[in-house]
Formats: C-alpha cells, structure tokens, sequence
C-alpha cells in the first residue's frame, strides 16, 4: 500500500497578470524518487516554492505527512530537507560554521561529530574550515546536499540539483540521490529539465508544462506507453527500406542518416525484422531498439 | 527558536566585515576630534566664551573630558546612524541579495521569529556602538583631558554643571541617544524587509533621517503639527538632561514617541516579511 507523503491538489499561483502555476496536481508516495519534469518556465520552481512555504498558493491544497501546510507550517518544514535552484551560503564563514548555522533553525541538535560525519558523506572531508567564498559550484552543491540531510529529514526537496554543474559534478550529485534512496530511504523530489537524469534517478514522476500537470505516473510504465523506435545500420539502406515496405506495408520506416534506417515497430517485430533482412543478404552493422524519454516529453509539451 | 536564532544573526554580524566599519570609523572621528581639540582647543573654547568674557571670568581647566564628551555626541550624533543602517539595513536584503533568505525561510522557524531575532540582533550591534562611543568619550576622553565643571552653551544661554553631578546625566544621556538610533536600526530593518538588495536600504534610511531633519528644522508653520511626531526631532533629546532645571516632561515625551516608532517599524517589518513571496 502506497504512502502518501506530499498530496498536491489543483495549485495555482498568479505574480500579478502573470499566471505561473495554473493546475497543478500530484502525488508522492513513501520512498519515491519522484521526478518533477518541465521546460524551463513551466511552474517547477514556483510549484516546489509553494511546497516550502516560500510562495503563498492562491488557491489549492498542500498535504505533507498528511497535514496542511499553511496551518502546520513548522512541524512539517522540520521534516524536510531543501536545496532551492542552487545552494547559497553565507560566503564569508567556513562550511562548518554555515552547517551549524542551519542545524540550529532545523531542530536538530547537530554535534560536531554529526557535522563532520555528514561533509565525509558529501566528499568533502578535510574542507570543513574553509571558507564557502572558496568554494566551487559543485562544492557548494555538495554542501547544500549535506545542508539538506543534516536534521535527518523524511523528505529531500531538490529544485534543479545540478544546474550549473560540469559533467563531473553532475555524475556526484546523481550519485549522490542515488545514495540518499539506497543508503538512507529517503523520499526524493527532484525538479528537472534535465529528461536524462528523471530517466536515471527517478521511478516515479510528473510532467508539468504551462503551469499544468500533464501525466503522472511510474516512469517506466510512461517510457513503455510509447513505441519502439528501431534504429538499424547496415549496407544498402535504400533496398532495406523497399524490402521492409513489401513485406510489411503498415510499418514506418525511413532513412535517418547515412547507412542508418529508422523503423516504428512493435518489440515483437524486432527479431523477425532482424531476421528478414539477414536473410536476404543484408549486412547488420548494429541494431538498437529506442525507446526514449526524450521522445516522450516533446511529444507531450508540444500537444 | 527565536534565541537559537538570534544566535545565529549574532555569529552572522561578528564575521561580516562591515560590521567593524562602524567601530573603526567612530574611532577615527574621535581621534580626529581628540588631535584637533589638543592641537587648538582653546581657540575653539574662546571662540564660545568670547561673547561671556566681559560679564563672567573663567578659572580652571574648561576643555576638560567632560566638555568634549558633549562636543563629540553632538557632532556624531548625525552620523552614527549612518554607521547603523550599515549593518542593520542588509540584515534581511542582504540574505536576499546573497540567497540565503530560501534556506533560511525553508527551515521550521517562523518568519515573525526570524524578523524578531534580526531585530534583536541589531539592537545588540547598535548598543555596543553606543558603548564604544561612551566609552571613548567619557573614558579615553577623561584621560587624555582631565575632568572638571561642564560649561553648555544651549538656546536659553550658558548653563555651569558642577564636576559631580555630570556623570549621571551623560548616563541618561547615552540610553536615550541609544533609543534614538534603535529607531535608525529598526527603520533600516523595516525598509530591509521590502528591499532585494542592501544598498536600497541603507540609503533610503538615510535619505529619510535628512528629509525628516530638513523637516524639522524648517520654520514653516504648515509642518508644525507634524515636527513633534518625527523621530528625528527627538534624536537630539539626549542633550535635555544637560539643561538646569531638567524639563523630564519633554524627555518622556520623546522617549515614548521613540518606542512607538520602534514597534510600529518593527511590526511593519513582520507583516512585510510574513506575507512576501521568496522569489529571489
């Protein structure tokens, strides 16, 4: 049985004539990486604002650990964790004193020990003292993450967690997530443009595009929604592509680029597809079955 | 939660480098008042008693610790405000400004208690302002000049205090110079409640401390009825407790009109604070 941890009804947020989030409604359940998808301007940032109290909703309902947040305000934010686009710290004090400085206001009663356990976890042992105006972008990132699971919160809120990040970076900090649901069980909600990284971290999810949720549901149940895009190199393309149109007239195939053919197929055509044009001489240099979120995404933001 | 918090305003303000601008600077105009009384004091002092020398004669150590005391506050007074909304007018903007105020306002702390808790904070660095300044001027003061009777010239002509009933006045006098620049500290506060950025602050505060000023010291019968209610004419009630007799009525009048400036700036700040959407 699923556990509702944050139930998101029918938000909605205006900045003066301009309507940011217009209906916006999910669910994240216990131990859920939930992924929170959309173009850039779609209501992700102002969505995740409203669920931290950052931004008053003008109208809809917040339930988190099944309790309102605009009457449980403290209790519930005492249970969360949150990194808001990118980490700020206060730049003029060191790593230690800017993790003590919000352990105090989380209601944990953070020791040193706890502190010092906690930048081990992050990777960044033996930079405690310095200064956070030293610090890189990722590093910062990194420090936010520690910032966040400080107070050993139930739920992480991350909006954009790797924005800015080098590749490098971005590799830590996802595996980073990937940690906090392994190591540590928590529920993940993650904000993302980034469909690659929903893809990877995420087992559940919701796309949201002009301020509207548009589907809800387990990624890869969304992903299997769509169908298989075949994609076969092999010599002489242009008789494959007749071959494939007599023999099987309602397929869609086309050519992609050089020696590469594109086919829209069911996954119970492959081996037969494969095995159709071995016969009949053709050299396969790969075959690869797609089946992308990517493709999913546009082709629900451009409807 | 609102002390755990002051804590942390208070950690904040020690390790900011501006907040020692104000104490490096009030020292420096001390010293450069110091250098020029010692250099050339006793122009300065006939230059006040010229105008008595005829009708009264003037024995002993008159450009005594105590008389430049009086001197120093009086010519500070305009500019340690200034010194104030340094530091107390980025306290809520400047986490704005730097980002902070997103984690800050996403930890269980209510927003009334993180307005609270800076304004605590500010009136902390504001009363150790005020204690440096009394102490350069009635200690480091004393000792390089000596003590002695206090001549104060005011609007109704030359006042004598005598050594021993000195040192209490200038007591009063520092808590009611403090109220007013808790008032400096608690307005620069307020205007930080709806500013993104520090600068916007610091120099609306000072921009409203002249026009105020400019205000209240224009003869125009049209602001008579609203000179009595502007904080700033009551900035300079710390120099009634150097009158003889000393007019309390007056005093209180302005002390009260001081702390009702203080809660209503306050107040202003939390309703500000409480209803703004973080967005920055």
């Amino acid at each position: 049985m699923n556990e509702p941890i944050i139930e998101v009804k029918q938000l909605a947020k205006k900045f003066g004539d301009f309507e940011a989030v217009k209906d916006v409604s999910f669910t994240v359940n216990k131990g859920d990486v939930f992924g929170f998808l959309g173009p850039n301007g779609a209501g992700k940032s102002t969505t995740i604002r409203c669920l931290l109290s950052l931004i008053s909703p003008n109208s809809g309902s917040i339930a988190i650990f099944g309790q309102n947040l605009s009457s449980n305000r403290s209790q519930i934010l005492n249970n969360i964790g949150s990194i808001i686009e990118k980490p700020d710290f206060y730049r003029y004090l060191s790593a230690e004193k800017n993790l003590e400085i919000f352990a105090r206001i989380s209601g944990s009663d953070s020791s040193k020990k706890d502190i010092q356990e906690m930048l081990e976890f992050v990777g960044l042992n033996g930079r405690g003292k310095d200064k956070v105006k030293g610090f890189s972008h990722g590093m910062k990132q990194r420090l936010g993450i520690a910032q966040t699971l400080l107070h050993k919160p139930d739920l992480i809120i991350l909006d954009e967690p790797t924005t800015g990040l080098d590749p490098q970076g971005i590799i830590e900090v996802r595996n980073l997530i990937l940690r906090l649901k392994t190591e540590q069980n928590k529920t993940v909600v993650l904000s993302s443009h980034q469909l690659s990284e929903i893809e990877i971290i995420a087992n559940r999810m919701v796309i949201i595009n002009k301020g509207k949720s548009v589907i809800e549901g387990s990624v890869e149940a969304l992903v299997n929604e769509q169908e298989l895009l075949l994609q076969i190199e092999l010599n002489n393309p242009e008789n494959a592509i007749k071959l494939l149109a007599t023999e099987y007239p309602n397929l869609v195939v086309k050519h992609l680029y050089g020696s590469t053919i594109e086919i829209a197929v069911e996954k119970d055509m492959v081996p037969k597809i494969n095995y159709l044009l071995v016969n009949k001489g053709f050299e396969i240099h790969s075959l690869e079955p797609k089946r992308k979120l990517e493709d999913f995404f546009m082709k629900i933001i451009q409807e | 939660m609102l002390l755990k918090n002051t804590y942390n305003e208070f950690i904040k303000i020690i390790a900011k480098p501006r907040s020692y601008i104000g104490l490096g600077v009030l020292t420096a105009l001390i010293l450069v008042i110091l250098f020029a009384m010692k250099a050339d004091g006793s122009s300065y002092i006939s230059f006040v008693t010229a105008s008595f020398e005829q009708t009264l004669s003037f024995n002993g150590n008159i450009l005594n610790g105590n008389l430049i005391a009086f001197i120093i506050l009086q010519m500070l007074i305009v500019h340690i405000p200034l010194l104030v909304a340094l530091v107390t007018g980025d306290l809520i903007s400047g986490e704005a400004a730097m980002g902070t105020i997103r984690m800050l306002a996403t930890k269980p702390i209510s927003r009334t208690n993180i307005v609270l808790s800076k304004f605590i904070a500010g009136a902390v660095y504001t009363l150790i302002l005020t204690i440096w300044l009394a102490f350069l001027a009635l200690v480091v003061v004393k000792w390089m000049f000596g003590s002695g009777d206090m001549i104060v010239l005011n609007s109704s002509g030359l006042v004598i205090l005598q050594e021993g009933d000195i040192f209490w006045r200038y007591g009063c006098s520092f808590i009611v110079a403090y109220l007013a620049l808790l008032t400096v500290s608690s307005l620069s506060i307020c205007l930080s409640a709806f500013a993104e950025n520090s600068i916007g602050p610091i120099v609306s505060t000072m921009g409203i401390i002249i026009l105020f000023t400019i205000i209240g010291s224009l003869d125009v019968t049209v602001f008579d009825s609203i000179k009595k209610f502007l904080f700033t004419t009551h900035m300079a009630s710390w120099r009634s407790f150097f009158e003889d007799p000393i007019n309390l009525k007056d005093i209180w009048q302005s002390i009260i009109i001081l702390v009702v400036h203080n809660i209503l700036l306050v107040g202003i700040a939390v309703i500000k604070f409480n209803k703004k959407d973080i967005t920055s």
